[in-house]
């Protein structure tokens, strides 16, 4: 269970893709906003969920988090060291701490290696963690631990079903046993029946390998089983934070009301009974974000302040969570289910 | 059906009668290398008018195939339809010829797809392509064309329809998008529409307003709507009837209400058991062990059996089960669904 | 930070393992086993899988055996016939197919059938070393161009583009008219300088479909160097358009190889070739066609069967690509 110890700090990470014009001689126009100015903890043992719809910057944060793209600016600091500092060295000996599962099973895994090949290639880049005569014995370990059986390990990827081929994938991010795991949509691609034994895994793993996640996700349903804490994501901003309960039950942030009141609740009976929230209009384009409050084109308490102000991060409406909403509310959207 | 008006559990009348579209014990294989997959298995199901049925099944269910089938659309080779029958108000649509069919789809059944930005052409504008189903099939002007194609943009609920009728379909969200396809799909005013997962590439939000806007569109037209989808939200949340599907053969057919409440099979016992809710927390999720079978490799007798707590030796793995009456309005192809029914639905999971 | 080299976490050793255990496979799947679900079975890589299907494949069987006996002809052609290519007596000049010269003679009254065999080596020796090397050189310049992109994609792409304007045939008559001294090698060289550019794109084209997988962003997640990304990931993924229009472009490279010959530029006149012996036919078509013919069939038939041969491992690699 989450400990007190902050394994990951995010401070106003941001990240700006440049929009050039000209061919030889680039000059910039403009910039997609992708992540503009993410800041959160984790904590030992958490998960923390990550939501937001398309366009939101999650997977971006995903790979700033990761290491594969550098930060516009702003830090990501993993046990107190920050990540980008380092070079390329020190960025590759942090990798043993930080590592990611993503989300197509179907294209996740190189289809020209054995699993045994990719499970073992984190021994292969890094030597160090384990002796080559002792490589086998642990991949084979790692299969088992996913609920694969070790025999398998000549097989290629192709021969297995996605939820399998997930769990290779899972087992290839624990090989360097790090402390922290970034999922990218893990279960997004897989078949519902499927997917509960693939949740199951993460949150067996967290507990016997003592585990940080940072579950990004666009099912509400899944990170609310899955996380402790969870930060809603709109354009490229985390726009409402706090602990399961507080989100789910007291959000205060209008797009995290309409985001949860779109939620269907599998129970007929629960028909018409929840707020009902249709939001109008398009997301905004990341490259040209509204003034003030990004969300106030879609929202319906929207007034001139919106537009001048942006609203910070801080606690309002007498919860003890931070949104961005300067008419924040807490609004009981989803029903309260039965039992 | 003797009665004339069902309630249909939300307070509003609907005329019952007989079905508009009915299938019957259909059979789909697809001849591959690897061996003869039997698709579709035997499966039955009815649409009436201004009811919804949901198609509820995970990939290789066969819901999508049987969708296909009914429309004529299937890929052939390598898919066939090997038996059954698709009635139409009477009429046999697998014994009609291509086109025959051809004037059936769009003006009788219509079907919508997930990806819209596949489904649409990418060089001709969005107000031609709606239009282009009066100028097929009714031969109208292009001019009346693109008339009709503005209203129905409008109806769909475009937002400056008028301006972008000239657009092309990159131009669009993928709400915008999905919305236009089904502005296609009623163009001409079908009886029935087939929606094939038509939000399972959308954001949740967006998905809220499709679905919102199908209701309303099925509620003005009066039109039968199957809606083939593996989301047990979606479902609850819009469907009338439902009828769950796994391994090519449907194994329960109810009401909806009935079906969440107190489920008849024990897949859907296990699917139901399984999913995440956003309404509550802290259970953990009882997880159906094992795989979808190999389509080309049934196990003998019911094809849920090696992953079923319910089963025993005989007769799960001799027998195929058929579909057992469970009531007047319910079927559960399972040997032993009276301990299914009414029983603890977490137990055995 | 826990010792790395540890088994599996928990107090102890044994009896931590088996919670752990247990607690997987209550979730985990059976992979084999009654549900008919038995996708994994035995290793089966995706070159495996295409092996298997290309055996199954009548044009491929054909277009393998022809190359088969080819390739003997072209490595042992003594093998076959017992006369010299190169005695040429010319009472016999222009005779017509007969029980002791199964393809006749031609002008100066060699034996056409022994003449065929012996020009097969230097035409598959030409088709052969050329693709190898127009792969080699081609593939390593669009792998470079296609992994790195931006300006060292754009500098190689337009260098690649400068020689891909020059046609082939042209160009090797160009090339080769400048050097005195004409042997397989300066020929070989000059077909690779020219046929390398085309490469380039297919495999430039190729490494960027394979860059930005997945599976290429999870091993740089890992901490990956470039160098094991390209040659453990993105080569082997990228190779089999590249080894598909290097069968291909076998067939046309040898047809070159003749039409240089036959143009005089090619191969010296004393070397046994068939663009040699096709050209020197051609002042007696119409009295004696048969020394044209025979050389000419023999041609058609190699290139036809590497054009055979790499339509079939197209078909049978692509669907894999996917």
């Amino acid at each position: 269970m989450p400990s007190g110890e902050v394994v990951l700090q995010v401070e106003d990470l941001v990240k700006h893709y440049p929009l050039t014009v000209g061919v030889l001689f680039k000059k910039q126009v403009g910039a997609v906003r992708a992540v503009d100015g993410v800041s959160f903890d984790l904590h030992e043992g958490e998960t923390l969920g990550i939501v937001g719809e398309s366009g939101c910057g999650k997977s971006t944060l995903a790979r700033l988090l990761m290491g594969l793209e550098t930060p516009t600016s702003g830090t990501v600091r993993f046990m107190g060291e920050d990540v980008f500092g380092r070079g390329r060295a020190g960025l590759k000996q942090l990798r043993r701490n930080i590592q990611i599962v993503l989300q197509d099973p179907y294209t996740s895994l190189n289809p020209r290696m054995t699993v045994g090949d990719i499970v073992g290639e984190p021994f292969e880049i890094h030597p160090e963690v384990a002796p080559r005569g002792d490589r086998r014995r642990k991949v084979q370990e790692l299969l088992d631990v996913v609920g694969l059986n070790p025999e398998h390990i000549n097989r290629y990827p192709h021969q297995f079903s996605g939820g399998q081929r997930q769990r290779i994938g899972i087992a290839r991010g624990l090989a360097l046993r790090p402390k922290i795991l970034v999922c990218d949509e893990p279960v997004s691609a897989l078949d519902v029946s499927v997917q509960a034994q693939v949740i199951n895994l993460l949150d067996d793993l967290q507990d016997s390998f003592g585990l940080s996640y940072v579950f990004i996700a666009h099912d509400l349903s899944v990170v609310r089983h899955i996380s402790d804490r969870v930060a809603v994501m709109y354009l490229g901003r985390i726009v409402e934070t706090g602990d399961e309960v507080e989100i789910y039950e007291h959000p205060t942030m209008p797009y995290t009301q309409a985001l949860l009141s779109a939620v269907p609740v599998p129970d007929p009976s629960q028909r018409g009974r929840g707020t009902q929230i249709v939001l109008t209009g398009d997301v905004p384009s990341p490259a040209d974000p509204p003034s003030g409050c990004t969300f106030r084109t879609r929202c319906w308490k929207a007034d001139d302040l919106c537009a001048r102000e942006e609203p910070a991060l801080v606690h309002r409406a007498g919860r003890p969570h931070p949104s961005r909403c300067h008419y924040a509310e807490d609004v009981r959207v989803v029903p309260s289910g039965p039992g | 059906m003797s009665a004339d008006v069902l309630d249909s559990g939300e307070g509003r009348p609907v005329p019952a009668g007989d079905a508009l579209l009915q299938v019957r014990d259909l059979q789909v294989e697809f001849r591959t290398r690897d061996g003869v997959a039997k698709a579709v298995n035997g499966v039955s199901l009815d649409v009436h008018a201004g009811r919804t049925l949901a198609v509820l099944g995970e990939s290789g269910s066969g819901k999508s195939v049987t969708a296909q089938a009914v429309m004529g659309i299937l890929d052939s080779p390598p898919g066939f339809v090997t038996g059954g029958q698709v009635l139409f108000e009477g009429t046999d649509l697998l014994q009609l010829s291509s086109r025959q069919m051809q004037r059936f789809r769009g003006e009788r059944i219509a079907m919508v797809f997930q990806d819209a930005l596949s489904a649409l052409n990418p060089v001709y504008s969005v107000g031609f392509q709606i239009a282009e189903m009066f100028r097929v099939h009714l031969g109208t002007s292009r001019r009346e064309g693109m008339a009709k194609a503005l209203e129905l943009m409008e109806r769909v609920r475009i937002p400056a329809a008028k301006e972008r009728l000239k657009n092309y379909p990159h131009q669009f969200s993928g709400g915008m998008r999905q919305r236009i396809m089904i502005a296609i799909a009623l163009a001409l005013d079908p009886q029935v529409l087939i929606a094939d997962e038509p939000t399972t590439a959308l954001d949740v939000t967006v998905q809220a307003q499709i679905m919102a806007l199908l209701a309303d569109l099925q509620r003005e037209s009066g039109m039968g709507l199957i809606l083939i989808t593996h989301d047990l939200g979606v479902v609850a949340d819009v469907a009338d009837d439902i009828v769950v599907m796994y391994a090519g053969k449907v194994v329960e057919r109810a009401p909806v209400h009935d079906i969440y409440a107190d489920p008849a099979h024990p897949y859907t016992e296990g699917l139901l058991a399984s999913i995440p809710r956003v309404d509550r927390k802290g259970q953990d999720l009882a997880a159906i062990k094992g795989l979808p079978p190999n389509l080309t490799r049934l196990p003998s007798g019911c094809p849920f059996h090696p992953r079923c707590p319910y089963r025993r030796d005989d007769p799960c793995t001799t027998e195929e089960p058929p579909l057992y009456e469970v009531s007047s309005e319910r079927g559960s192809a399972c040997h032993f669904w009276d301990e299914v029914v009414g029983g603890d639905h977490r137990a055995k999971w | 930070m826990p010792d790395p080299s540890s088994p599996l976490p928990g107090p102890g050793q044994g009896g931590a393992d088996k919670p752990v255990h247990i607690a997987a496979m209550a979730h985990g799947e059976t992979a084999t086993g009654p549900s008919g679900a038995d996708t994994v079975g035995k290793p089966r890589s995706l070159w495996s899988d295409a092996w298997h299907d290309l055996r199954r494949r009548p044009v491929f069987l054909l277009a393998s055996a022809l190359i088969a006996f080819l390739v003997v002809v072209a490595i042992a052609p003594g093998l076959f016939t017992g006369s010299d290519p190169t005695f040429c007596d010319l009472s016999r000049s222009n005779q017509t197919p007969s029980a002791s010269a199964p393809f006749g003679y031609n002008k100066q009254g060699c034996d056409i059938y022994a003449r065929v065999l012996y020009g097969a080596r230097p035409s598959i020796a030409v088709g052969i070393l050329v693709s190898l090397g127009a792969v080699l050189v081609g593939g390593t310049i669009g792998a470079l161009a296609g992994f790195y992109g931006g300006v060292v994609d754009s500098v190689l792409s337009r260098f690649a583009d400068v020689f891909f304007a020059i046609p082939l045939l042209l160009g090797g008559i160009v090339f080769l008219s400048v050097f005195p001294d004409r042997n397989l090698w300066t020929v070989v060289a000059a077909l690779v300088v020219l046929g390398w550019p085309q490469l380039t794109r297919i495999m430039r084209g190729a490494v960027i479909s394979v860059r930005d997988a997945d599976f290429v962003t999870a091993a740089r997640a890992l901490g990956a160097s470039n160098r094991r990304i390209l040659l453990r990931h993105i080569l082997p993924n990228a190779l089999a358009p590249v080894i598909v229009i290097a069968t291909i472009n076998l067939g046309i490279y040898i047809v070159v190889e003749a039409t240089l010959s036959f143009l005089g530029i090619g191969l010296p006149p004393t070397t046994v070739s068939w663009g040699g012996d096709i050209s020197s036919a051609q002042s007696s078509l119409r009295t004696a066609p048969h020394v044209l013919m025979f050389p000419a069939a023999a041609l058609s038939l190699t290139v036809l069967s590497f054009i055979m041969l790499g339509d079939a491992v197209r078909d049978a690699l692509d669907p894999r690509l996917r």
